[in-house]
């Protein structure tokens, strides 16, 4: 393997952990009696439910549909009822509550008559091919869950490099070591497809050198496949970071907020690629993934393949249940996962882990205050300072905080892990962008009401103009009546004249009204309409009695 | 079952605060022993009253901001600051002299700025200055090596002496003590001698002073563990001490006769100790890799030109007060490009 490989600052060496889960060989976990199908479970829109409470499915069948572009749909993972379509628990930071479609499965598991399309992959076009991913309701599976199809839609550019991440550079994580083990062929498969709907040049399958096995299991599949290259990487957190793994084997560095596919690069999960091709090849939907359930306070940790929606505790139940007192449940890693408030939540597409902790022996040290000793800036791997963003988050001062580039952050949380001063530094980043997030709404909101202000004192002010001209046509028009008819035709036609040029002048230093008149609902254009129609009216009223005096 | 759900991560891999610090004094033994090898137990003594203020001082100070005891004192900072300071104080000085001193650096120099991590200034320094200027007498009263006085204090004696200012029969003040070789090296300058003539003087060692040289190859061997040991970086030392060997490389070349060697001021007075222990001092300093940089250099260049052009012998202190003072701005103009900032031929 001699090619040249790239590096990203900082980074960390934790504890691997792999071993715990990486022993024993991937099960297919037993179906539940109850699946909780949350409908949001990718970056993007949520789908529309498409079923209703009592409707019986069949699994693979749509139970919501995507909405937008930046959406995917759901599908039922096994057969059964839909007995509620209500907001429960789902795995998400904030742990609050979202809809789901709550399954009672019937315990047959019986497929949806699958549509496949009959033709080899490299005759379906890949825009066709693109939507039957997108049908099929794939996102990524390593994590963050974007919708994939975006993401083989190379739009007109050229894809030099279609990258697969296979890195799972984050400690106890094993699921996607354990599908290249077991199931390297068809990964290949699945690779195969997205290389042809990217029309991409060369293919890498990124492995970090701390899985020997899958390292030399894939390299066997790719034998005979020009093009397509494993490369080992030498084991580093967080390597799997998308941007980081592009640079280690590119070299190109991604602009900030620019994609990859702008420098040529596409990045998929290795598991994505699997899911690829289920449903290209066989015609299923994304309906169950693989997990790795671990940490000490699991008794059996392993690998199960589990459909989507089934419960958390479902799961620790089949891997021998718990052992000693559990202190945390983190659905991901222990570097960037999420800590839960109960085991009763469904597993959904981006679950690759399930870590249960036990109570450790010694209390967290305390947090302590900053030294800067700068071991954070040494280790971020955007080159951060994050000391200096913890300081400015800390006091609040959010533009500063965007000074030092807050949201280049991936909180991969090197920082806080290598923190002598013990303090939980990526918490303070989430803090200040959730304020400048609420912030920015706020002043959109503001910005809004602004506007509707600014509109309404317009509108007042030109119903005023409209009145004072009219008065004053009605006061030129009375003081014609009563005055004698000695006086000059001329002069009257002068006052006349004066008051309808003061008129006319008031009105147009209030004909222009501020420049959001442009974007009119079509009630505020017809309100417009009536009081031009008004003004109109008007204008022949007072056309009438001028008429009349001549 | 109540589970915890903190902010990830969930993992920490790092030593803490009382870990990094012990190791700095760990870093600090070997020149301890040279010293206390070289000038008797007066050495010892200061630290040990220096530790002993510090600590007292620090708990007073935690109690009078209302903050926890426990981990604060145990953190190790306080230690370090005694350590620095005792280091730094003439080995024969009175008792009440390092007493001041390491209060006022843990009081002025760091509790009324907020306690760890908020002193802008070096509280070691802080103090050493105070008393510098405070007190030039006692601070410039050098004992002189053991070797070159021939005369040894036993630990009683010398706790006598600096206790009540008693000292043995038939042993004179005068006879114990000397000027440090930086002192002499500017008042003979002054007085019009060379170089030459001036380190014919036995308090001249092969590379800085007699005895000195020795203490600094120890602190020197300390500091290279620190690094080896990650607890602080290459940056500062090699700048500091690298523009300190420039800038005086430069007027030997130009004058030898009225300048004194590279190697002179690298193993005189403060140089190691400041270069390895102080201006490193993490809240103080620079703390951008490039900054650090900056920092290091000024504080060589600054220690060069008072030592030269001065009032004071030594510089390292103000040296390492004045880079203090520009830190911030130093971080302000040295921050880092940001991944996927950078301008470069990839881009598109």
């Amino acid at each position: 393997m001699s090619r040249q490989l790239w590096s990203f600052h900082g980074g960390i060496h934790p504890p691997q952990y792999k071993e715990l889960s990486n022993q024993r060989p991937i099960a297919q976990s037993s179906l539940a009696a109850e699946l909780v199908i949350p409908l949001h479970q990718h970056i993007g829109q949520s789908p529309e439910p498409i079923v209703q409470v009592g409707d019986y499915v069949l699994k693979g069948q749509e139970l919501a549909h995507a909405q937008g572009y930046v959406s995917a749909p759901v599908h039922a993972s096994s057969s059964g009822t839909v007995v509620a379509i209500e907001e429960r628990a789902i795995p998400h930071p904030s742990g609050l509550n979202a809809l789901c479609v709550v399954l009672a499965t019937d315990g047959e598991d019986r497929w949806l008559e699958q549509q496949l399309d009959e033709r080899h992959y490299t005759a379906i076009e890949p825009s066709h091919l693109r939507n039957l991913i997108r049908s099929a309701g794939i996102v990524g599976l390593g994590g963050a869950g974007f919708p994939t199809f975006i993401k083989l839609n190379p739009t007109g550019r050229v894809i030099d490099t279609l990258i697969l991440n296979g890195v799972e550079c984050e400690p106890y994580i094993t699921c996607d070591d354990l599908l290249m083990r077991e199931r390297s062929t068809e990964i290949l498969a699945g690779i195969k497809i997205m290389r042809h709907a990217l029309q991409a040049g060369e293919v890498l399958i990124a492995i970090e050198d701390n899985k020997p096995e899958a390292i030399a299991i894939m390299q066997q599949a790719i034998a005979n496949e020009p093009g397509i290259e494993v490369v080992s990487v030498p084991t580093r957190y967080p390597q799997g970071g998308e941007k980081q793994l592009i640079k280690v084997l590119t070299g190109k560095e991604c602009p900030s907020s620019g994609l990859p596919f702008q420098i040529g690069v596409v990045l998929n999960n290795v598991a994505t690629a699997y899911a690829i091709h289920r449903a290209v090849n066989h015609g299923q939907p994304l309906v169950s993934r693989i997990v790795t359930i671990t940490g000490d306070g699991i008794k059996e940790p392993r690998n199960l393949e589990v459909p989507i929606g089934t419960p958390i505790q479902h799961l620790i139940d089949q891997c021998g249940g718990t052992s000693g007192e559990i202190e945390r449940i983190i659905i991901g890693g222990p570097m960037m996962g999420f800590a839960m408030h109960s085991s009763a939540i469904p597993l959904i597409k981006t679950s690759n882990c399930i870590l249960a902790t036990r109570q450790p022996e010694q209390p967290a040290a305390p947090e302590m205050p900053c030294i800067r000793c700068g071991a954070c800036a040494e280790v971020c791997p955007v080159e951060l300072l994050p000391q200096q963003l913890y300081w400015h988050a800390r006091a609040k001062e959010f533009d500063k905080t965007q000074e030092y580039d807050l949201f280049d952050c991936i909180e991969c949380g090197c920082c806080s892990y290598v923190c002598p001063s013990n303090i939980p530094l990526v918490h303070y980043y989430r803090f200040a962008k959730t304020e400048i997030w609420s912030q920015e709404r706020e002043k959109e909101k503001a910005d809004q009401a602004r506007k509707r202000h600014e509109f309404r004192l317009s509108r007042i002010e030109r119903e005023q103009a409209e009145k004072e001209a009219r008065l004053a046509l009605k006061r030129a028009a009375v003081q014609e009546k009563s005055e004698t008819p000695d006086k000059g035709e001329a002069e009257k036609q002068a006052l006349i004249q004066a008051a309808l040029a003061r008129a006319q002048a008031k009105k147009e230093s209030q004909q222009e009204p501020p420049k959001n008149t442009a974007e009119l609902t079509p009630a505020q254009q017809r309100i417009i309409d009536e009081a031009d129609a008004r003004r109109q009216r008007l204008d022949a009223a007072a056309d009438t009695p001028r008429k009349e005096a001549e | 079952m109540y589970l915890k759900t903190p902010s990830s991560p969930h993992t920490h891999g790092a030593n803490g605060l009382s870990v990094v610090m012990l190791r700095v004094v760990y870093a600090l033994i070997p020149a301890i022993a040279a010293y206390a090898w070289l000038f008797g137990w007066g050495v010892i003594i200061n630290l040990l009253l220096a530790t002993v203020t510090a600590l007292a001082t620090e708990a007073i100070m935690l109690r009078l901001r209302h903050r926890p005891l426990s981990p604060f004192l145990k953190d190790g900072s306080a230690l370090v600051t005694a350590l620095l300071l005792g280091i730094a104080i003439p080995p024969l000085a009175p008792w009440w002299l390092i007493v001041i001193g390491a209060a006022f650096a843990l009081v002025f120099g760091k509790h009324l700025y907020g306690g760890l991590g908020f002193n802008p200034f070096n509280p070691a320094m802080v103090g050493y200055v105070m008393l510098l200027i405070s007190f030039p007498r006692e601070m410039t009263t050098w004992a002189a090596p053991l070797s070159l006085s021939g005369q040894t204090l036993s630990f009683s004696q010398n706790l006598g002496w600096v206790f009540s200012g008693t000292l043995p029969a038939g042993v004179t003040l005068d006879s114990l003590t000397s000027a440090t070789v930086l002192d002499t090296l500017k008042t003979q300058l002054k007085l019009g001698q060379d170089i030459n003539q001036i380190s014919a003087s036995p308090i001249f060692g092969a590379m800085g002073g007699t005895g000195w040289q020795w203490i600094n190859l120890a602190i020197l061997g300390g500091g290279v563990w620190l690094i080896y040991k990650k607890i602080i970086s290459w940056h500062i030392p090699v700048a500091m001490l690298g523009s300190l060997a420039l800038i005086s490389l430069i007027f030997f070349v130009i004058a030898p006769e009225h300048h004194a060697s590279p190697l002179f001021h690298l193993m005189s007075g403060g140089a190691m100790l400041g270069a390895f222990f102080i201006a490193t001092d993490p809240v103080s300093g620079a703390t951008s890799l490039k900054g650090r940089l900056w920092f290091g250099a000024g504080v060589g260049i600054l220690t060069y030109i008072i030592r030269s052009w001065g009032g004071y012998p030594d510089a390292v202190a103000f040296a390492v007060l004045l880079m203090n003072m520009v830190a911030p701005t130093i971080d302000h103009y040295t921050k880092p490009v940001v991944f996927g900032h950078r301008k470069g031929p990839d881009d598109r």
